[in-house]
């Protein structure tokens, strides 16, 4: 199959996908049983404001055509309004947007500049010390929360050290740097335990394979062989691994987002959540599904055209 | 089990393998023994707290560590530290182990109907699964728990809607394999129930690696859990919960430190106990 065809198969399977997110975060109003204009209010809110709401979302239509007016408002970007802040969710998104992609951006970065020089070391030195010593990681990192490690690095690294503010964005590019290697590094190490166990996996792997053996016996050293013929094979199942791994980037991005009063989408989502301000969440959420479906097909994308094995199956 | 190659020595490759597997019992043991301490101090805490976990005593507020009477100190509100850690850990434990039973069973029933079947069956059920994956962990659980009200209650359902797609996908996998073996279709052929052949034969063959997988999927939800508590979507105050006595700390973080440092420790040591476990296990009954 030619790379084209790969490429629009994989883009007629978004086609469900997309549909089921769009219900999926629709009905998530409808999950607690009764009426929704109660729940999303809260059981202290007065009868015309619930009449209002009741208009505004369209509660009075059968169940269907309100999903079909979600839709078609979600096709035409309007994700709805804001109960606390009177505008447009779509327009509230966009507005804090850029931190965000900030923070993930710079969590890839730092997560990358971290997992692959210590996966080198381990499956290097298979069995050894350092092995041994970054083979641990994964057990103590994964059960570390998020946030807390945030708060950790915050008291270590800005309070104690002084060496990056403790919250905030700042103003400027400069400051935005500054501002971001703290949250981005908080995002990266959580991600560093799922990215090293895999990488040290797939370059043991590699390690085995019949031209390593070649590349060995042709007395090339060790380095040579690790960092200029494993690690470039490596590196493309890394890119899915990382692919995989980047709803789970992306998801850490929220609460790190509160720790660091970043104001960027997640923060807008947790704000929302204590306001009770349902469209923000919904939209929020939304924009995190989509996020995730776009990274993993250009995953998809990117991998098949690195490697023509994957197109065939 | 990775099985380290070297040409021409059958006793190269079994040696290390052995000692691995040793090794990785001991693992195991330490995990399980880790692992069942937490779980002692946790239904042992009206015994073993010194105080009640919420009383208040606004003199004695925001004691450091190892001062007289007080393990670990108080917080701002003068309760003892060790004594809410042991009662946090009574809900976080119990809501994480309690809350993968759901997605556990919901998961591999679906997974195994679902590799078994194939067809139409298996499209539906696979294109649910893809649609729930699509959302981040912790966002689609936030906004769920949100949905439907903070609280315990409110947990378990998020966990089950959001959990059950890792175990489905497990165990299909598996089923697609094992459905080929000799004994599954010796049961067909025999011309079993459906429902015999899946859960007397198959289930039993297919549910290691869900087992396994439980391990991590614990740890990640009681991250969940002490994340929700943490945002103020938890447990309802003044109930301790780990998540809520880091959030009630981090206003103190240049002041006293080990308020927000010390309940986050709990949770690691949690996490380290069960990926332990998980560890010990994939050595101890894969035999790939």
């Amino acid at each position: 199959m030619n790379y084209l065809a790969f490429v629009l198969r994989r883009l007629i399977t978004l086609i469900p996908v997309l549909f089921g997110i769009s219900l999926l975060v629709f009905f998530m109003i409808h999950l607690v049983p009764g009426d929704p204009a109660v729940t999303l209010l809260g059981s202290h809110a007065t009868t015309s404001a619930v009449a209002e709401l009741h208009k505004q979302l369209g509660l009075d239509h059968p169940i269907w055509r309100q999903y079909l007016t979600f839709l078609n408002h979600l096709l035409h970007g309007n994700l709805g309004e804001s109960y606390q802040y009177k505008s447009s969710v779509t327009s509230l998104i966009s507005q804090n947007l850029l931190p965000t992609v900030w923070l993930i951006v710079a969590g890839v970065i730092l997560a990358v500049l971290i997992s692959v020089p210590l996966a080198v070391w381990a499956a290097s030195r298979r069995n050894r010390l350092a092995d041994s010593a970054i083979r641990t990681i994964p057990l103590v990192g994964l059960g570390m929360p998020a946030f807390w490690l945030g708060i950790m690095l915050i008291l270590l690294l800005s309070l104690k050290a002084g060496a990056f503010p403790a919250s905030g964005f700042g103003t400027g590019t400069l400051n935005h740097v500054r501002s971001i290697i703290l949250p981005g590094l908080t995002v990266a190490l959580a991600l560093v335990p799922i990215l090293v166990r895999s990488l040290r996996a797939s370059l043991i792997n590699v390690l085995q394979s019949d031209y390593i053996v070649t590349a060995r016996s042709k007395g090339l050293g060790a380095p040579r062989v690790v960092l200029g013929h494993a690690l470039r094979n490596a590196a493309i199942s890394s890119v899915t691994v990382l692919g995989v791994n980047i709803a789970y980037l992306i998801g850490s991005t929220l609460v790190v987002e509160k720790v660091f009063a970043l104001n960027g989408v997640g923060f807008l989502m947790i704000t929302a959540i204590f306001n009770r301000d349902f469209p923000i969440v919904q939209g929020v959420t939304l924009l995190f599904a989509i996020m995730v479906v776009a990274v993993n097909l250009l995953t998809d994308i990117s991998h098949a055209a690195l490697d023509p094995r994957v197109r065939l199956s | 089990m990775t099985v380290i190659s070297v040409p021409g020595s059958a006793t190269d490759t079994v040696v290390p393998t052995t000692r691995r597997r040793r090794k990785h019992n001991v693992l195991l043991i330490v995990g399980l023994t880790l692992f069942g301490l937490l779980v002692l101090a946790a239904i042992l805490a009206p015994v073993l707290a010194s105080h009640d976990p919420i009383q208040q005593d606004l003199a004695n507020a925001r004691l450091a560590p190892g001062s007289p009477g007080h393990l670990l100190g108080t917080d701002e509100l003068g309760r003892d530290i060790y004594s809410r850690l042991l009662y946090g850990a009574r809900i976080d434990l119990r809501v994480g182990v309690l809350a993968v039973v759901s997605p556990f069973i919901i998961g591999t029933v679906l997974g195994l109907v679902s590799g078994w079947f194939g067809g139409w069956l298996d499209t539906v059920i696979m294109r649910i699964v893809d649609v729930v994956v699509a959302f981040p962990f912790f966002v689609l659980v936030i906004a769920l728990v949100f949905a439907l009200g903070a609280g315990t209650g409110s947990i378990y359902v998020a966990i089950t809607m959001v959990g059950w797609v890792a175990y489905c996908r497990i165990v299909r996998g598996e089923v697609l394999v094992a459905k080929e073996q000799e004994y599954a279709l010796a049961a067909r052929a025999s011309g079993l129930p459906t429902w015999r052949i899946l859960f007397r034969h198959l289930l039993p063959n297919v549910v290691l690696q869900a087992v396994i997988y439980s391990m991590s999927d614990i740890v990640l939800t009681i991250l969940a859990i002490v994340t929700l508590g943490y945002l103020g979507l938890g447990v309802p105050p003044p109930t301790p919960d780990w998540g809520s006595m880091i959030q009630d700390g981090q206003q103190f973080l240049l002041t006293q430190w080990y308020l927000a440092t010390i309940p986050g420790i709990a949770v690691v040591i949690t996490g380290l106990a069960l990926a332990l476990i998980a560890d010990g296990l994939v050595d101890r009954f894969d035999r790939r």
